[in-house]
């Protein structure tokens, strides 16, 4: 609906880069998607390799249920058709990280459809998304290349772990709408759960269609960077390619439809991209049915399941946030954006605390102490529970903002209750009229100038006896107390 | 004690469970009789030793009252099947030195169910042949032998070519075989002994040397209908580590085995009526039909048109699954490595697989790439796998008429080895009555019917609906019972 | 269709199998002869006829997503590895791959 602005200049004009992502997420399951070996990541080489993963003469693909229902989830999530109809196909090709000669993938038949999904770029209007299909298919292995000078070495434990190929339709524009749209596809994934989302890992990687046209040309001849591996390599990706490409086509070249990768470290650190050489034939596949497996058939119960599990999904939440909690759009934002904090958050709830003070505790304290420790919210010291506790501690007047600040960083260093905390170390706030009176008065005994200065019209100086009470209280008086009282002494 | 060689599997079994004689003595026997046989080169390696150590433990069964179904059945194994510490080639370089880390389903079965194993039987390398010649370690010699005085040495059929030796010289009571175009009942036809491929998915794949995925099934090889029931039922059954397994219990075959075909009707495909067919097989099929109609049988015609078509279909989809089966042996993992001087690690797949395949493996897998190369795909493997619908509805409609189909099962007998090897279509051809069931993936079996002026044996192929077994065993059994073939080759070797 | 000497070297290469070009020659008419045999089924009508999808019906079954620890599993490294023509470190071995 909108147009990117976003254009490349070039010598002979502004320049339109087209941008088509194909992500591969590694589907969260215990065991491979046609052998029972584990799917653990970091063991030991070849440990977790089974006969059929080291295609031994005879062996045999079975499919794993788990993979095929997570596959059907995501494409639920993103609201596509699930085809009750799929089958696997074989594409042949021969490398040392595919022991089969062949990757069993879906080619003629997948088993998700097209569907879409919302983006909401830095800085530009939101956009949807097309996603073209999503199938299932296997991983390969891996080659390491410097443990020896004269050869590589295969390791073969990622080799047939189940992948999902979610291929977008060329329907981005700029870097960012590229990096929005695999943020927004991970978010997805993760509150589906049907992948960790895990990009150092591996778990996601995106292969990278770049062309460039000047704005309302034909599509130009696209090239393909493999396995970009975050982020922010993907934006970089694309801006580099897209200049690449500019630039040849102005020099008087065409650019070549062909296979390349991303290297961070090139061009002294800005980043290149480069021709890979090692895929030749990577224009003829010969995919065909793979005769080790029958069709794919799904019934109604199977896909009745599936859509029964799939749980509120980020936009919806977002929604809910901000129309039923009240929260406001950036709160609803910041909370939804990955599920766990969601879960948190949701959590903390469930607990007993207030949405509204609980989403700005969560945004501006938590996260602030998350971020200093460097921790996930996966690892914060501070259990829902806790926070909850906390945030009653405040709504209730036992703690002032201040001291709340106080006893939340005890927690952190602690771990423990925010009860035990107030009790042990008597950080309850106090609204004991006398005893802050008693205070009051010693203050303005001793600053008789201020008094004077105060009563003569200096309402600035307010603020001065609220701290020296407040400080004369160690912190605990109830601030609202503190004022009113101070207002009554000062104001005669 | 050589005579216990001249016995088939019920015997043994049955001899052995009345302790005629001892599973020792028979296992012996046969380790004896294998190790006579080497100029026929049926085996590639002998396994004297386990088959004494299954006799030993039926022995050992007999005495605690619990044998097994086979206990004391000592067999040959196609070296198609992968046997746990034991050197398996598929007869091809490529192979050379591998020993599997596991046991194939089906060997598993067998050996669980008591059998012992000779040794590892030769065949056409990667089952790609029709008598024997492509074997990287040497032809079989059939034990047969034309009755004019020449001395020729004639093919024992293919692939499963060590097999139909090795029963039909009295070297094993059964063997395995596989059966992807006929490669169990063509050498069984031209040895003169019986064998069966089960309908596709009755015996698990698992553990078996791929060839054509869509076609490759395990069947049994042996003198007589009866014994091929009983090494069937040990073979059969659900394995939930092959997707294209059926998942149903194994009927009771040789429990249930009747020659009796009173109420069967048993159909007459008149497009196997081709030219050029031997008189002798045109006669033989006509004794057939007579034989069936003698044990009850209505006969009636019925087509199949598009017969004609299956072998083109066949020799499209078989070298495509193949060219993809066979990417695997590329010298990273397992078996042989040809790493030039200086050679990347493509050229080292190029190399290796130069070295290591046979010249008709070579030559299917490039018909198999070809005719699944971009812009080839839909023209050959689409309009082939189209095809192949057809041949399967033909039959749909012909078992609407009849039960059981009967044919020759080759267009001719046995013929001399290096006879065809010239002419890659000729040979092809020997497959124009077994490949259309094996498209369908039809049980169908060889029985012996005969022999012909030559004194070579001859073929009767019994074909019949998906999971009827019986059907064909019986039918099987009925020209069994008439034909009374007990023709045996003299032991020349 | 019939294929030339280029496609035949095409093919070899497609297939990674290391042809002379006597070998190639010798090859040619060979898969001539034979893709001109096969090529009778363009006789065939099968306007309207689906391409075979299973030889006998049956349904794919999926398993359960378990880690196993027979056959189908993993855990085997010395197995995985016993008949490699070259491992080391656990790994196996291949001429240096420049990516
Ligand atoms: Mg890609
Ligand atoms: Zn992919």
């Amino acid at each position: 609906m909108t147009e990117s602005t976003y254009r490349i200049q070039g010598g002979t004009g502004e320049w339109e880069v087209v941008i088509g992502l194909e992500v591969h997420a590694q589907v969260t399951s215990q065991s491979k998607l046609f052998s029972g070996a584990a799917t653990a990541f970091g063991a030991e080489p070849n440990s977790q390799v089974s006969l059929i993963d080291a295609a031994m003469p005879g062996m045999l693909p079975v499919p794993n249920a788990e993979c095929i229902r997570q596959a059907v989830r995501t494409g639920m999530a993103i609201n596509a058709p699930i085809n009750r109809w799929s089958r696997f196909d074989r594409k042949n090709y021969f490398y040392a990280d595919l022991p089969q000669g062949y990757q069993i993938s879906q080619l003629y038949h997948p088993l998700v459809g097209e569907g879409s999904i919302e983006i909401e770029p830095e800085g530009a209007e939101p956009k949807t998304i097309g996603i073209e299909r999503i199938h299932v298919e296997q991983d390969a292995g891996k080659l390491m290349h410097d443990q020896h000078p004269t050869r590589s070495y295969v390791d073969l434990n990622r080799s047939g772990v189940a992948l999902m190929e979610i291929v977008s339709k060329p329907d981005m524009r700029s870097p960012a709408e590229a990096g929005a749209y695999v943020k927004k596809l991970r978010s997805i994934l993760r509150y589906v759960g049907s992948c960790d989302g895990n990009m150092e890992q591996g778990s996601m990687r995106a292969d990278v269609n770049v062309s460039v046209r000047k704005p309302g040309d034909p599509f130009g001849t696209r090239t393909e960077t493999k396995n970009v591996n975050s982020i922010r390599f993907v934006m970089a990706t694309i801006e580099i390619e897209a200049r690449r490409q500019v630039d040849l086509i102005e020099d008087g070249g065409t650019v070549v439809q062909e296979t390349r990768l991303f290297d961070p470290d090139g061009n002294g650190g800005k980043g290149v991209t480069r021709s890979m050489r090692s895929k030749e034939d990577a224009h003829d596949y010969r995919y065909f049915p793979d005769p080790d497996l029958l069709p794919l058939e799904l019934d109604e119960a199977f896909l009745e399941e599936a859509r029964a599990s799939l749980p509120e999904l980020p936009d919806a939440k977002r929604k809910r946030y901000e129309g039923d909690l009240g929260l406001t759009a950036y709160n609803a934002d910041v909370l939804t954006a990955d599920v766990e904090t969601a879960r948190w958050f949701e959590a903390m709830l469930a607990e007993g605390a207030a949405p509204k003070p609980a989403s700005n505790w969560v945004t501006s304290e938590l996260f602030g102490a998350l971020n200093r420790l460097g921790k996930d919210i996966g690892e914060s010291p501070v259990s829902p529970k806790q926070a909850a506790e906390l945030n009653k501690l405040v709504a209730d007047g036992t703690l002032s903002g201040t001291l709340a600040k106080q006893v939340f960083e005890v927690m952190l260093e602690t771990g423990d209750d925010p009860a035990k905390i107030v009790e042990e170390r008597g950080l309850r706030q106090t609204s004991d009229t006398g005893a802050i009176e008693a205070e009051i008065a010693k203050v303005m005994d001793a600053n008789p100038d201020k008094v004077a200065e105060y009563r003569g019209g200096k309402d600035k100086l307010f603020g001065f006896f609220v701290g020296q009470t407040m400080r004369a209280m160690a912190g605990k008086a109830n601030p609202a107390v503190v004022n009113e009282l101070l207002k009554k002494a000062l104001d005669v | 004690m050589t005579d216990l060689t001249n016995l088939g599997i019920a015997d043994i079994r049955d001899g052995v469970a009345a302790g005629t004689f001892s599973a020792r003595e028979v296992a012996s026997a046969f380790n004896a009789a294998v190790a006579k046989g080497k100029p026929l080169n049926a085996w590639l390696v002998e396994t004297p030793d386990h088959a004494l150590a299954a006799a030993d433990a039926a022995d050992a069964a007999r005495a605690s009252g619990d044998l097994k179904p086979l206990s004391g059945v000592p067999l040959g194994i196609k070296d198609l099947f992968c046997t746990k510490g034991v050197e398996t080639t598929a007869a091809s370089g490529i192979l050379k030195g591998f020993v599997p880390q596991y046991e194939s389903t089906i060997t598993s079965k067998l050996f669980g169910a008591g059998a012992g194993m000779l040794g590892k039987l030769n065949m056409d390398q990667f089952a790609m042949g029709s008598s024997n010649e492509t074997s990287a370690f040497g032809n079989v010699i059939s034990p047969w032998k034309r009755n004019d005085g020449g001395n020729a040495a004639l093919a024992p059929g293919g692939s499963s070519g060590g097999s139909s030796a090795a029963v039909s010289a009295r070297m094993a009571p059964g063997v395995t075989g596989t059966d992807t175009g006929g490669s169990i009942r063509q050498p069984a036809a031209f040895t003169g002994i019986s064998g069966i491929k089960p309908t596709y998915g009755r015996c698990s794949r698992w553990g078996v040397v791929a060839f054509a995925s869509s076609l490759d099934q395990a069947g049994p090889m042996a003198k007589d209908v009866r014994d091929c029931a009983i090494m069937l039922e040990a073979m059969s059954g659900f394995d939930p580590k092959d997707a294209t397994s059926l998942d149903l219990p194994v009927p009771a075959w040789e429990k249930r085995l009747s020659g009796d075909l009173k109420g069967k009707r048993v159909g007459i495909p008149r497009e196997y009526r081709v030219d050029n067919m031997p008189a002798e097989i045109e006669a033989l099929w006509e004794q057939g039909i007579a034989w069936a109609k003698d044990a009850g049988a209505e006969i009636v015609e019925v087509s199949l048109p598009h017969t004609k078509y299956a072998l083109p279909t066949y020799y499209i989809i078989a070298p495509a699954e193949a060219s993809s089966n066979l990417a695997r042996y590329d010298g990273v993992r397992y078996g042989l490595r040809d790493l030039p001087d200086g050679a990347n690690l493509q050229e080292m797949y190029a190399a290796t697989r130069a070295d290591g395949f046979g010249a008709e493996v070579k030559r299917r897998i490039m018909i198999g790439t070809y005719v699944l190369s971009a812009g080839f795909y839909d023209a050959y493997f689409t309009k082939a796998q189209k095809v192949r619908s057809l041949i399967v509805r033909d039959f749909e409609q012909a078992f609407e008429k009849c039960d059981v189909l009967l044919t020759p099962t080759a267009p001719s007998a046995a013929f001399g080895l290096g006879e065809k090897a010239a002419d890659p279509i000729a040979m092809y051809l020997n497959d124009v009555f077994t490949v259309p069931s094996s498209l369908a993936g039809l049980p169908a079996m060889s029985v012996p019917g005969g022999l012909d002026g030559q004194g070579l044996p001859l073929g009767l192929q019994i074909i019949g609906r998906p999971l009827d077994e019986q059907g064909v065993l019986n039918a099987g059994l009925a020209i069994e019972e008439r034909a009374g073939f007990t023709a045996r080759p003299g032991a020349w070797w | 269709m019939s294929v030339d000497l280029a496609t035949v070297r095409k093919i070899a290469g497609l297939a990674r199998i290391a042809t002379s070009d006597a070998e190639a020659e010798a090859l040619l008419p060979e898969l001539n002869n034979i893709l001109g045999w096969i090529e009778q089924l363009g006789e065939v009508n099968t306007d309207g006829v689906e391409p075979l999808a299973a030889v006998i019906p049956n349904h794919l079954r999926l398993r359960d997503d378990v880690v196993t620890h027979d056959q189908t599993g993993g855990g085997i490294r010395d197995a995985v590895l016993a008949n490699a023509p070259q491992a080391e470190h656990g790994f196996f071995a291949v001429p240096k791959v420049i990516e």
